[in-house]
């Protein structure tokens, strides 16, 4: 009994940050997985095999995420398996992906299914559904598919009688940035901080004249927070390549000591474990956090700047060209402030 | 300051010939030299390439290159049809309507390219055969090059002994026949080698590389760098290099052997083709933004990064070692300092631009 108790209280103290993967069998529920924590190349997840029990990836950011995936041939309801119930108490967000290139309809009565079952569990649960694989699709018939889903699933939710139950839709594919996107958006609305990082940017943003700010993973290149206006995709994507292009040319030029062993892989997923080792010798002031800047034609200026826990400050800014080394100046002592105020609630944060 | 290369040059003119280095890119059909040129003289990503269609007859493309020289590339189709026609109209019709359209005369490059996965070697070999054959006609000192394209399709446990293989044999064929010396070099569109391979090519018709070199050594004692890399600006190959120890040899005019020096830090020794290929994908991706690349600036866990214009045609690279341990300060002086210096050396490399034009 008092066990049951106290693996339950784990599971409550999580619960804000485990997202469960469901979906049919075939749908990309393991390519998606791969490719945002993994790096892997979306040309590769052709070789992945069938997924036969639930896998779960830990992935430390801001937050610490787990991510569920649960193998699509499953029957939810054959004799547990699993304990299904304890599961979907646990967990933060239900992400269902559904192939837009196949016939959807198997999949939309399975979702409906879950979701009864999903929302008589954890009322809280936030449902999210990926409509994937658009790559294939022409730019209109997407928007019709999209269209088309959205209305037979709210049918279904009426035919169940859960008219209240909040779902996002997010149109998606592998092969360009919009899975980044939608997990960012949806990773997101786990973080339990989001509004006070938002505001902390948004103030950052008007005082440094920033266009454009982005708090990212660098790992995964899901953006954790940004600012309120909106985002523009382009910008999303030039942001996560310049971080790409800052670590991959650091990389280049090791220097040939004793920490070099302890160099991040940047690629695999011990990445994090292994990150945490210069951030604690980075109070003692030996290790500067890694900063970079590129000026562009049109006098724009990317600014990358690492903060803790593997999270990136990556900015698009418009320079007036006159007095270009203050204002460079004055965004780096902006953004130390913000970096002080992040590790602050990062400490609050421990001690909720 | 007078240059070999230069001269040849202004013969050309004098011919009334198209001026610039005629560079020949020929294979068998579907080997990949339209893509290869596509990524590197045209910005494709090499995702792109498999839009480009066949290649008829020979294509010509002019690029301009540091300035002072054009490049002259011809794409030749590699079909048996426009095969046969390239190497039957110089046999024959040399002496009349031949003399102009004949593409095998004041060749300076010659890249030959052979798709690893190519089923009929011995027909890919006889082609290269007869090409050498005309060429030792018609240009005796042409340049040759062979790239074995493709290597990403083999396992890469197999790729450097089946490239061996391949090249010892093309490499015995071209020297005991011909008498020529040909580079051989192992390359894939999806990798950074298709960058080594051309900025060998090209670094081998670039006249004052030696000035270049001795300029480098000079400016990296001053900047007290790690290395300093030249690329040129819109194709990003590399055209110059220095590190510390390079330069020191130089400076003591010990022979330039630079495959006898170790460099002290055993940096990747792929890196020069791996920026090329970071810089070149980071500035396509900053065109979805309406906008070119200028500069980059990073200071990292390992070492301080400047990439900044030179010239008009040149951009350089400059790698500081991190101080440890020492004061904010005196990092942020470096900074300007070496910025001050980069406008200083600007002029000198101008400079030496302008020289080789006039």
């Amino acid at each position: 009994m008092d066990k049951s108790i106290i693996s339950n209280h784990n599971c409550e103290t999580d619960s804000n940050a485990t997202v469960l993967l469901m979906g049919l069998r075939r749908s990309g529920k393991s390519s998606i997985c791969k490719v945002v924590f993994h790096n892997t190349q979306p040309l590769d997840t052709l070789y992945l095999e069938s997924t036969t029990k639930p896998t779960t990836e830990n992935f430390k950011s801001l937050i610490d995420l787990a991510v569920i995936e649960l193998p699509g041939q499953l029957n939810l309801f054959e004799p547990a398996l699993y304990d299904y119930e304890k599961i979907f108490a646990s967990i933060g967000a239900l992400v269902y992906v559904i192939d837009s290139q196949d016939e959807y309809l198997s999949a939309l009565q399975n979702l409906g299914v879950i979701i009864k079952y999903a929302v008589s569990v954890n009322p809280k649960i936030r449902i999210e559904v990926l409509i994937h694989k658009i790559d294939g699709l022409s730019e209109d018939f997407r928007l019709d598919t999209q269209r088309d889903i959205m209305q037979r699933v709210g049918d279904d939710l009426l035919d169940y009688g859960l008219e209240g139950v909040q779902i996002s839709f997010y149109l998606t594919s592998i092969f360009d940035h919009s899975i980044y996107e939608a997990f960012s958006r949806i990773v997101q609305k786990l973080i339990y901080e989001l509004p006070a990082l938002e505001n902390l940017l948004d103030l950052l943003m008007q005082y440094s004249n920033f266009d454009k700010v982005f708090l990212f993973d660098i790992n995964s290149k899901i953006y954790v927070a940004t600012d309120s206006s909106p985002v523009d995709i382009q910008n999303y994507e030039v942001c996560a390549e310049f971080i790409d292009v800052s670590i991959d040319l650091d990389g280049l030029y090791e220097t040939n000591n004793e920490d070099n062993r302890k160099k991040p892989t940047y690629s695999e997923n011990t990445y994090d474990e292994n990150r945490n080792v210069p951030e604690e010798v980075d109070n003692s002031q030996i290790y500067r956090p890694t900063k970079c800047i590129s000026r562009l034609e049109n006098g724009t200026m990317l600014y990358l700047h690492q903060m803790i826990r593997g999270l990136a400050l990556v900015a698009v800014s418009r320079l007036e060209n006159d007095d270009e080394i203050t204002s460079i100046s004055v965004i780096d002592h902006n953004v130390a402030i913000f970096k002080k105020s992040l590790e602050k609630m990062w400490e609050q944060a421990k001690l909720r | 300051m007078n240059l070999p290369g230069f001269t040849g040059q202004l013969n050309h003119k004098n011919t009334g010939m198209s001026s610039g280095k005629k560079l020949l890119l020929m294979g068998r059909s579907g080997s990949g030299k339209s893509s290869m040129r596509s990524i590197i003289f045209s910005n494709y990503s090499a995702f792109d390439t498999r839009r480009l269609g066949a290649t008829i007859d020979v294509e010509h493309s002019n690029l301009r290159f540091l300035n002072n020289m054009t490049l002259n590339l011809w794409d030749c189709g590699g079909q048996d049809v426009f095969m046969d026609n390239f190497l039957n109209k110089t046999d024959d019709s040399s002496n009349d309507n031949g003399s102009a359209n004949n593409i095998f005369r004041k060749c300076e490059v010659l890249i030959h390219v052979f798709d690893v996965e190519s089923k009929e070697v011995a027909k890919d070999i006889n082609t290269f055969k007869r090409v050498l054959e005309n060429l030792s006609k018609f240009s005796p000192n042409v340049k040759i090059f062979i790239l074995i394209h493709k290597i990403d399709l083999v396992q890469s446990n197999k790729r450097q002994e089946l490239f061996q293989l391949m090249y010892n044999n093309l490499k015995n064929i071209a020297f005991n026949e011909y008498g020529f010396k040909i580079s051989g070099f192992a390359t894939s569109i999806w990798d950074e080698s298709l960058y080594k391979a051309w900025s060998s090519i090209v670094c081998s018709l670039i006249p004052n590389v030696a000035v270049y070199e001795h300029h480098l050594a000079k400016l990296i004692q001053i900047i007290d760098a790690r290395e300093i890399i030249l690329f040129e600006k819109t194709t990003f190959l590399v055209i110059s290099s220095m590190n510390k120890s390079k330069s020191n040899s130089i400076n003591n005019d010990a022979p330039l052997s630079n495959s006898l020096i170790q460099p002290v830090d055993n940096l990747d020794p792929k890196r020069f083709e791996k920026i090329s290929n970071i810089v070149k994908t980071y500035k396509q991706s900053v065109n979805k933004i309406r906008s070119n690349f200028r500069n980059l600036i990073l200071h990292g866990k390992n070492s301080s990064i400047y990439l900044d214009i030179l010239t008009s045609n040149i951009y350089i690279m400059v790698i500081m070692e991190n101080k440890m341990g020492k004061d904010d300060n005196y990092e942020i002086d470096n900074e300007n300092m070496l910025t001050e210096d980069i406008k200083i050396a600007r002029h000198l490399f101008e400079k030496i631009e302008n020289k080789t034009v006039n």
